[in-house]
């Protein structure tokens, strides 16, 4: 039996799409209150909403220590800008930013741009890899201490400091080196739904965080060891990998019993976006720490089915109770989205001596 | 109090907005006051200090690329920014009035994802977004991005106007009632349709910014923007300016006062006009280095003069025409005419290289005492030389921490800027009325 990991726990803030600051903000501190390693905002460009990185940096100064974490993505979207723009949440957090990676596969989606046809997932999850990559190159490529207003020579930088991506993609090419310093975190916590085979891959080469969608702690403990296996197959080291089980929550009867065949004992359906988990903030909180319990997962990503009632129950019960039973921390011990992971923070690899990982050299 | 007789008519209202100093040799970074022009700190102390001194609006410049010389990344000015929209979203939380404007390039973005986030600022700011529209013809800059960048001077102009004009259909595509409706833009450069995701803005559209001074530059003002960042040297050709911006209005149906005309701007104050004048001075050295100095001229000869002094004079020969050995920065006109007009100044003057380069190189700035610079700033808007001016200072982040406490109550005195907000927008803060919805 392994040893049990620290449990982590994040949570979407997204829902019906409302575009008044204060109600994300409010969320996000709940989430906060909650010691939650993060909170998550989805987006697409296929559905009504705001843009998910500009609300969650509206709500950076309004908190202090959650991790925030939207989603962009990376079929219509510059790749030099999605890591610039995820660089500067991290920079306006003070090193609290996290990126959902996500792809753009329909045919509506490629009408709003115009510039390309809708292609196969399979082909977008590659191109997203690649995004990821070039992204995190693009973080590397200042190095820390790049900066040195150096008044004797009047220098403001060391260019020896500073890198030429270059990276050739098949879709894209960057030459670098990034507008944005390097961010505090050094890489901002990437995050992938490794759920479906095409984004596997990719979550196991670039992701820090998996999300995976199963019904049973066994099937979600079996796609963690996939995923680790391909981590380590591309020379990363799968124990900085944090894989967290996702769950859509409706705790909307708190007060009833599970529904026969709901129970959590018997693990919750899948429902079509995302495994579904209805019931009361206390028997969630037992789901939690059975599947954590058995080591088939690192933590749990949770979203309530209508943020402003359930997130306030798995707040103040399920995750209370959790606290209570010494499961889960009461308060973030580190600053940093990577400090609440427990991630180290990566070295930047253009800097000579830094021990590097597999084939991200 | 003042006991200045009371005016007859009300004063021409002047407009104010603070340039965050980033990226440039504007930047004085040696001085001990200077800190950090990354960390958020400094853009919130810059944005609230404006915010104290009532101003439009806030305005970030863009960066896509490090500028190279001679084949190297330029070392010897502030460098490394962080990515503008982002920043103004989180500003948003920590200023209520401001404006917020960022510098967004229309060659490397597409319609329907910068529509999209110009709208989403609007709305988590509840109506003070701004939009610095810029283009770019640099294929240096545009092997950071997927199109590789290329276009040519006309075509970034027609790309630009058709860019702001899909933007302004996908801001209007949603009724006022907030029903979305189907849009389809097919033109020239973009053909795009489906379904805009954001409301209407709350300012109807974001105010849209324009920076040059080309003609090109200057019709594309006149057919489409709400005020132009532009920088002009004398009181004379700022008259100049504006009689000409705003004569182009009529032919777009539209009224002179639709368009405000903000020079960017330099500010040195000092208890007295010598002082400050003193003070200017020793600020220029700063930021004109002999590196500094050297590398100017050899981005106007376009080769290496490194065996030059910058104490001696100017090189005899002529500059290479179209010499890439300055990358990634904007061309102030062509290079023969450059080099003779600071030939002639240096020799007019008895002016070392160095000196030369401070002297050509000087924006607008105005220096003195705090009542010189109020009196001076009101009498170019006064002349119709300028609706308002962005501040530049030379610090970050306290740069404009003294204009605010000095400069700002004189102006006020005057009955020439506001004493308090008066609405929430910075169309209101503007002037400017909200479109009219074309559905």
């Amino acid at each position: 039996m392994p040893p049990i990991r620290p449990l982590h726990l994040a949570a979407e803030i997204g829902g019906p799409p409302l575009y008044d600051p204060g109600h994300y903000t409010a969320l996000a501190r709940l989430a906060e209150g909650g010691a939650l390693d993060f909170v998550t905002l989805g987006d697409s460009f296929a559905r009504p909403g705001p843009d998910a990185l500009a609300v969650l940096s509206r709500v950076a100064p309004a908190t202090r220590r959650i991790g925030l974490v939207p989603t962009v993505t990376t079929t219509h979207t510059e790749p030099f800008h999605v890591s610039s723009a995820v660089a500067t949440l991290d920079w306006v957090s003070r090193g609290r930013a996290g990126w959902q990676v996500d792809v753009s596969t329909t045919g509506a989606e490629a009408r709003l741009f115009g510039r390309r046809p809708a292609a196969p997932a399979a082909e977008l999850w590659r191109e997203a890899g690649e995004v990821a990559d070039a992204g995190a190159r693009l973080w590397d490529s200042w190095e820390d201490d790049a900066e040195i207003r150096d008044t004797a020579t009047g220098r403001f930088v060391d260019r020896a400091k500073l890198h030429y991506v270059d990276f050739e993609g098949a879709t894209f090419s960057v030459r670098g080196p990034a507008i944005v310093p390097r961010p505090p975190q050094g890489r901002p916590v990437v995050v992938v739904d490794g759920t479906a085979e095409p984004a596997r891959q990719t979550a196991a080469r670039h992701a820090d965080v998996v999300l995976v969608r199963a019904t049973t702690p066994e099937r979600t403990a079996s796609i963690r060891s996939d995923v680790r296996r391909r981590a380590e197959a591309h020379g990363r080291d799968p124990d900085t990998l944090r894989v967290l089980a996702a769950l859509t929550v409706d705790l909307g009867d708190a007060e009833s019993a599970p529904e026969p065949g709901l129970a959590p004992m018997s693990g919750p359906p899948l429902a079509a976006h995302g495994t579904y988990y209805r019931g009361g903030p206390v028997d969630l909180a037992e789901l939690i720490s059975r599947w954590h319990r058995a080591g088939a997962v690192d933590g749990f990503h949770l979203t309530p089915i209508t943020p402003e009632r359930d997130l306030e129950r798995i707040v103040n019960g399920t995750v209370a109770l959790l606290q209570h039973r010494s499961l889960f921390r009461t308060f973030h011990p580190g600053g940093t989205l990577r400090e609440h992971l427990g991630l180290a923070r990566p070295a930047c690899r253009y800097t000579e001596g830094a021990v590097l990982q597999g084939d991200l050299a | 109090m003042t006991t200045a007789p009371k005016p007859t008519t009300a004063p021409k209202q002047m407009h104010l907005a603070a340039h965050f100093p980033g990226v440039n040799s504007t930047t004085v970074w040696a001085d001990p006051r200077s800190d950090s022009q990354i960390d958020f700190s400094s853009f919130e102390h810059l944005a609230r200090t404006a915010e104290r001194g009532l101003f439009d609006f806030f305005f970030l410049a863009e960066g896509l690329r490090l500028r190279e010389h001679n084949g190297l990344i330029h070392d010897l000015d502030v460098v490394g920014r962080p990515e503008s929209l982002t920043v103004l979203s989180a500003l948003a939380a920590v200023t209520d009035r401001l404006g917020l404007a960022a510098t967004v390039n229309a060659t490397f973005n597409e319609p329907f994802e910068l529509a999209r986030r110009l709208a989403t600022l609007d709305h988590l700011s509840a109506g003070r977004a701004g939009w610095n529209v810029v283009t770019s013809s640099d294929a240096f800059t545009g092997e950071n991005f997927r199109r590789g960048g290329y276009l040519d001077r006309a075509r970034r102009y027609t790309r630009a106007a058709e860019f702001v004009a899909t933007a302004r259909e996908l801001w209007d595509s949603w009724t006022p009632d907030g029903t979305p409706r189907r849009f389809v833009h097919h033109g020239e450069h973009f053909r795009v349709e489906g379904e805009f995701t954001v409301p209407r803005p709350p300012q109807g559209h974001p105010v849209v910014i324009q920076a040059g001074d080309s003609p090109e530059g200057r019709e594309f003002a006149a057919s489409a923007a709400d005020v132009i960042f532009t920088r002009h040297g004398t009181l004379e050709a700022g008259r100049a300016f504006c009689a000409d911006v705003k004569g182009r209005l009529a032919k777009y149906g539209r009224e002179p006062d639709a368009l405000k005309i903000m020079p960017g701007v330099g500010f040195v104050l000092g208890d007295t006009d010598a002082e400050a004048r003193e003070k200017a001075s020793l600020i220029r050295l700063q930021q004109v280095s002999p590196q500094n100095a050297m590398l100017a001229l050899e981005q106007v000869w376009g080769r290496d003069l490194s065996s030059y002094d910058p104490d001696g004079p100017l090189p005899e020969s002529d500059p290479v025409p179209d010499s890439e050995l300055a990358q990634g920065r904007v061309r102030h006109g062509d290079p023969l005419a450059v080099a003779a007009r600071w030939r002639a100044l240096s020799r007019e003057k008895g002016l070392s290289v160095r000196q030369t380069v401070i002297e050509a190189t000087a924006r607008q700035s105005f220096v003195g005492s705090a009542r010189t610079v109020a009196a001076e700033l009101a009498e170019f808007v006064a002349a119709g030389a300028a609706d308002g001016f962005v501040l530049v200072p030379h610090l970050t982040p306290g740069g404009l921490d003294d204009f605010v406490d000095e400069v700002v109550p004189l102006l006020q005195e005057r009955g020439v800027f506001r004493s308090a907000y008066h609405g929430s927008t910075l169309r209101s803060h503007l002037g400017l009325a909200e479109p009219v919805w074309k559905g």
